[in-house]
C-alpha cells in the first residue's frame, strides 16, 4: 500500500498535543498572545452544553444499563469521559508481571472531563521532598516560584474553599465554599473528637460566577457527567472553547500524533505526524514550537517514538530519563454502615459535584515509618440510586433491628425486605485516601519493542510496583478510617484489608495521578526538562503536562499542571520575543 | 462548537484535494459506510455512535425464553411486590432491566440461565411441577429454602446465590427505575440552591453550622 502524506503547508507558531488540561492552558495563553497554534487531540469535539453530548440530570432509567460501566465508558453510561482503562484497538503491555491500569479519555478536553474537581496546591515541602526527607529528588523550582501562577489559575478558572493557613496546604484565592452535608458535619465532629482535621473541599466548581462565558453551580451533583452551565472546571469548557474565540487556535480532533518530526541538521523539532483517526489519512504538521500535552505516559510515548539517527534514543532523551520514575497517587478505601441514618428524613442533598469537606494530612512523617502524607476524601448521603443499588443487602439487613425492634435473618423477599431498602437508604458513608508514593527510577514505561496499536505505533510497555513506604502507608490510612469510623459511631463494612492484600492499596494507575515520565530538573543527565518544561536536548519541544513533575504530592496534580503550563507558555512567549526560539 | 470553527476545523483535516490514490477512495468508502451505518442507527443524545450502535444491536437480541422471562416476573414481584406506598418489580420494569443486562454483560448470562433451571428442577422434585406452575404457596416454600443466606440448609447453597443474584439485580432494576425512585424518596437531580441541612434536621441529630 502506497502512503500519502499530506502536508499542511502553512508553519504554525505552536504545535500543541492534547488538549486537556495542560494543553487546554497552554493553546488558550498562547494563542492569547497571538500565536497562530494548532491543536491537536486523538479523540472527538466535545461540549458538555451541546445535546449532542449531554448526560447531566438525565435519570438512571434512560440508561438501559441505568449507568453501569461499559467498555466505552469506564466510568458508566452517564459520566463524561468517553474511554477508560481499556481502548479497542489501543493496548498496552505489562513487564515482570507487575501492574500498571492506563486510563485513557480520548476527547476534547480529555480526563479533565471526569476528574473530581478536586484543586489543591502543592505545598513548599512537595517541592523538595529530597531536601525533607532524603527519599526522591527537589524540584527545579519552588512554591515561590508557582505561587503567581496558582493565583492566576484560581481568578482564571475559579476554586470554592476556605483559607486554613496550614504551612503545606497553601490557601487558594477561594469562592466561597458549600455547606457541609449531614454526614459531612458528622465526621467534622468525630474528626475533631480524635484530632484529625476536617476541613472545606476545595474543588473548582463556581459557588459564584466569575465571568460572562460560565454559569454559577446549581448544585446537581454531576460534575463527572459535565456541566451544561460550565460551572466546573473541565479544559474542554473552560480554556480550549474561549482559546478558539481567538480566531488563531486551529483545532484537529481525532488527530492521533505518531511522532514529533526533527531537523537531522539544525536537531530542531519541526512539527508532528499523526493519522487521522476517522479517515485512516496520514498528515503532517509543521510548527516552530511543539508542546505536548498528552498525558505523562503518552508523551513520554511520543517522544520515544520519535527516533532519529540523530535521536536514536528517541527526542529529549539523551539522559535516558524518559518514562521513568512514573508514579501515581496512592490509594486506599473503606466504607462504613450508621445506624444513626437509618430512616432518614428526605431532603435534596445532592449538593456540588463532590465532597463538601476533606482531611488535608495532618501529621509528621518524621514521627511515622512511612515518608510521605496522604489526604482524606469523604462521599455518602442520599444520592440518585443506579446500578447497583441495594446490592447485598443479605449482608445487612439481618445486622439491624427493624422498625419492631426485633432482628431478623438477613436476606429475605417480599414487603419487609422493601421496606429495608427504604431504611437503610443514605446510612452509608465511604472514605478514601490519596497519598504520595516515593518516585523511583524502576517505576517506568518504555516501548514495546513487538507491540503496535492499530494505527502502527508501538506500544508502552510498563513496569510498576509499589514498595514498603506505600505499603505502609496504606497500612496507616486503614488505621485512620476505622478510628474516624468508631468516632463516628458507624460500623465498618466488611473486614479490615490487612497485608494479605497490601491493606487494600490500589493498582498503579487506578487514582489516574500518573506523573514523573518526563521530569524536569537542572541537570540534564538526570532530567529531561529545565524549569521551564523546555527539553534540555531540543529548545522548541515542550511537555506541559504531569510528566514534567519531579514528584507527585498528596494531592490532586490538575491545579499544578495549569500553573505550571501557564509558567511554560509565559517562557514561550518571552523567548520568542527575544528571538531564542 | 459555532459552525464557522467546526468547518475550519473541518477543512484542514480533509484538505480539499481530490488527490485519486488508493488510500484517498479507501477512506472516501470508509466515510460513505460510515455515513450509511448512522442512517441506520439514530444516536441518542450523550451518547457516542459506537454506543448506539452497541446498544442498538443488544436491544435487537433476545436471550431469555418467553418461559424464563414469566418466572423471572414471578420471582422479582415475590422480591419487590406492590405496597401501599409502590408497584411491583416487574410494573417497574425488572425483567425487562435483566434481559438486557444479561445481553451487555455476558457473564450473567450462566447464572441466571442455570439459576432459573434449578429453581424449576427443585420445583419438579418437590410438586412435580416447574416453578411458574406452582401455587404461590408452593412457591414460598422454595424461596424461603433459598432466601436467608445465613441459614439455608447446605445443600441449597446453588439456590441461595442465585437468589441473592435474582435480589440484587431485582433491587437495583427497581429502585433505579421511576417508580423507584419515587418511592425512596430520591429528591435530587435539579437544578436547586443548596444552603446547608434543613434545621429541624440539624436538630434531629444535635448538630448545627456553628
Amino acid at each position: 500500500m502506497s502512503f500519502q502524506i499530506k502536508e499542511q503547508p502553512t508553519v504554525f507558531d505552536v504545535c500543541i498535543v492534547g488538549s486537556g488540561a495542560g494543553g487546554g492552558m497552554a493553546a488558550y495563553q498562547l494563542a492569547k498572545a497571538g500565536a497562530k497554534v494548532a491543536l491537536l487531540e486523538a479523540g472527538g469535539y466535545y461540549d458538555p452544553a451541546d445535546p449532542k453530548y449531554i448526560t447531566q440530570l438525565k435519570w438512571p432509567w434512560e440508561s438501559p444499563r441505568r449507568g453501569a460501566s461499559t467498555p466505552f465508558r469506564s466510568f458508566g453510561d452517564f459520566d463524561a469521559a468517553w474511554g477508560g482503562w481499556d481502548l479497542d484497538g489501543e493496548p498496552y503491555t505489562h513487564k515482570g508481571g507487575t501492574e500498571f491500569d492506563w486510563f485513557r479519555s480520548r476527547m476534547l478536553g480529555g480526563r479533565t472531563n471526569h476528574w473530581g474537581r478536586i484543586s489543591l496546591r502543592f505545598g513548599p515541602n512537595d517541592f523538595k521532598r529530597k531536601s525533607v526527607d532524603g527519599l526522591g529528588d527537589d524540584w527545579p523550582i519552588s512554591y515561590d516560584d508557582v505561587k503567581p501562577y496558582y493565583d492566576q489559575v484560581d481568578k482564571l478558572i475559579g476554586v470554592f474553599g476556605e483559607a486554613a493557613n496550614l504551612p503545606n496546604d497553601p490557601d487558594s484565592i477561594f469562592l466561597p465554599p458549600p455547606k457541609p452535608r449531614l454526614h459531612e458535619l458528622m465526621i467534622k465532629k468525630a474528626g475533631k473528637s480524635v484530632n484529625i482535621p476536617v476541613i472545606p473541599a476545595r474543588l473548582s466548581i463556581l459557588t459564584k460566577p466569575i465571568n460572562e462565558d460560565r454559569g454559577s453551580c446549581f448544585y446537581c451533583h454531576q460534575c463527572n457527567r459535565g456541566c451544561q452551565a460550565y460551572a466546573d472546571f473541565s479544559s474542554s469548557s473552560v480554556l480550549v472553547k474561549p482559546s478558539l474565540k481567538t480566531g488563531n487556535v486551529t483545532l484537529l480532533t481525532n488527530a492521533m500524533v505518531r511522532e514529533v518530526l526533527t531537523d537531522q541538521t539544525t536537531g530542531l523539532a519541526t512539527g508532528v505526524s499523526y493519522v487521522d483517526k476517522e479517515k485512516l489519512t496520514e498528515h503532517t504538521i509543521k510548527a516552530k514550537i511543539v508542546v505536548l500535552a498528552a498525558s505523562a505516559c503518552e508523551s513520554s510515548r511520543l517522544l520515544l517514538n520519535s527516533k532519529s539517527p540523530r535521536f536514536p534514543n528517541g527526542l529529549a532523551n539523551s539522559s535516558g530519563i524518559v518514562g521513568k520514575y512514573l508514579h501515581d497517587s496512592t490509594g486506599a478505601s473503606r466504607s462504613a454502615f450508621m445506624p444513626m441514618l437509618m430512616d432518614r428524613k428526605r431532603y435534596n442533598e445532592d449538593g456540588v459535584g463532590g465532597m463538601h469537606v476533606y482531611t488535608p494530612w495532618w501529621l509528621d512523617n518524621k514521627k511515622l515509618d512511612f515518608p510521605r502524607g496522604y489526604h482524606i476524601e469523604y462521599g455518602g448521603g442520599m444520592g440518585m440510586p443506579g446500578y447497583g443499588f441495594g446490592w447485598g443487602m443479605e449482608n445487612t439487613n439481618g445486622k439491624y433491628a427493624g422498625p419492631d425492634g426485633k432482628m431478623k435473618t438477613g436476606g429475605g423477599y417480599g414487603a419487609s425486605l422493601k421496606n429495608d431498602y427504604r431504611r437503610f437508604y443514605g446510612a452509608s458513608i465511604g472514605m478514601s485516601g490519596r497519598g504520595e508514593a516515593v518516585a523511583r527510577e524502576d517505576n517506568y514505561c518504555e516501548i514495546d519493542p513487538n507491540v503496535v496499536d492499530k494505527f502502527g505505533i508501538p506500544v508502552l510497555r510498563f513496569h510498576y510496583k509499589w514498595s514498603d513506604y506505600e505499603v505502609k502507608q496504606a497500612k496507616h490510612m486503614q488505621d485512620t478510617f476505622e478510628e474516624i469510623i468508631h468516632a463516628l459511631g458507624g460500623i465498618p463494612n466488611g473486614s479490615k484489608p490487612g497485608p494479605e492484600n497490601d491493606y487494600g492499596l490500589a493498582a498503579p494507575g487506578r487514582i489516574i495521578h500518573e506523573v514523573g515520565t518526563v521530569r524536569m530538573g537542572n541537570d540534564p543527565k538526570s532530567s529531561a526538562l529545565n524549569k521551564y518544561s523546555q527539553a534540555h536536548d531540543v529548545k522548541n519541544v515542550f511537555v506541559v503536562d504531569g510528566g514534567s513533575f519531579v514528584s507527585q504530592a498528596d494531592k490532586n496534580p490538575t491545579w499544578t499542571i495549569l500553573a505550571l503550563s501557564w509558567r511554560a507558555s509565559d517562557y514561550i512567549i518571552d523567548q520568542v520575543k527575544q528571538k531564542n526560539l | 462548537m459555532k459552525r464557522r470553527e467546526s468547518l475550519k476545523a473541518l477543512t484542514l483535516s480533509s484538505f480539499g484535494i481530490a488527490a485519486v490514490n488508493p488510500q484517498e477512495l479507501l477512506s472516501e468508502q470508509r466515510d460513505l459506510q460510515k455515513a450509511m451505518a448512522a442512517e441506520e442507527v439514530e444516536i441518542p443524545g450523550g451518547r457516542t455512535k459506537e454506543e448506539a450502535v452497541y446498544d442498538a444491536k443488544l436491544m435487537s437480541e433476545t436471550f431469555f425464553t418467553p418461559a424464563e422471562l414469566t418466572t423471572l416476573t414471578v420471582l422479582s414481584d415475590i422480591i419487590i411486590p406492590a405496597d401501599e406506598k409502590s408497584g411491583s418489580a416487574s410494573q417497574s420494569g425488572v425483567p425487562q432491566f435483566i434481559e438486557f443486562m444479561v445481553k451487555d454483560q455476558p457473564r450473567w448470562q450462566t447464572p441466571f440461565r442455570g439459576g432459573l433451571r434449578w429453581l424449576d428442577l427443585e420445583s419438579q422434585k418437590r410438586f412435580g411441577k416447574i416453578f411458574t406452575k406452582c401455587t404461590s404457596k408452593e412457591q414460598l416454600q422454595i424461596v424461603d429454602d433459598i432466601a436467608y443466606p445465613s441459614t439455608a440448609k447446605p445443600e441449597m447453597s446453588q439456590g441461595v446465590a442465585f437468589f441473592n443474584t435474582m435480589r440484587n439485580f431485582t433491587a437495583t432494576g427497581f429502585f433505579s427505575s421511576e417508580i423507584g425512585i419515587k418511592d425512596i424518596g430520591y429528591m435530587g437531580n435539579t437544578p436547586n440552591q443548596w444552603d446547608g441541612v434543613p434545621a429541624d434536621v440539624l436538630k434531629q441529630y444535635g448538630l448545627s453550622y456553628d
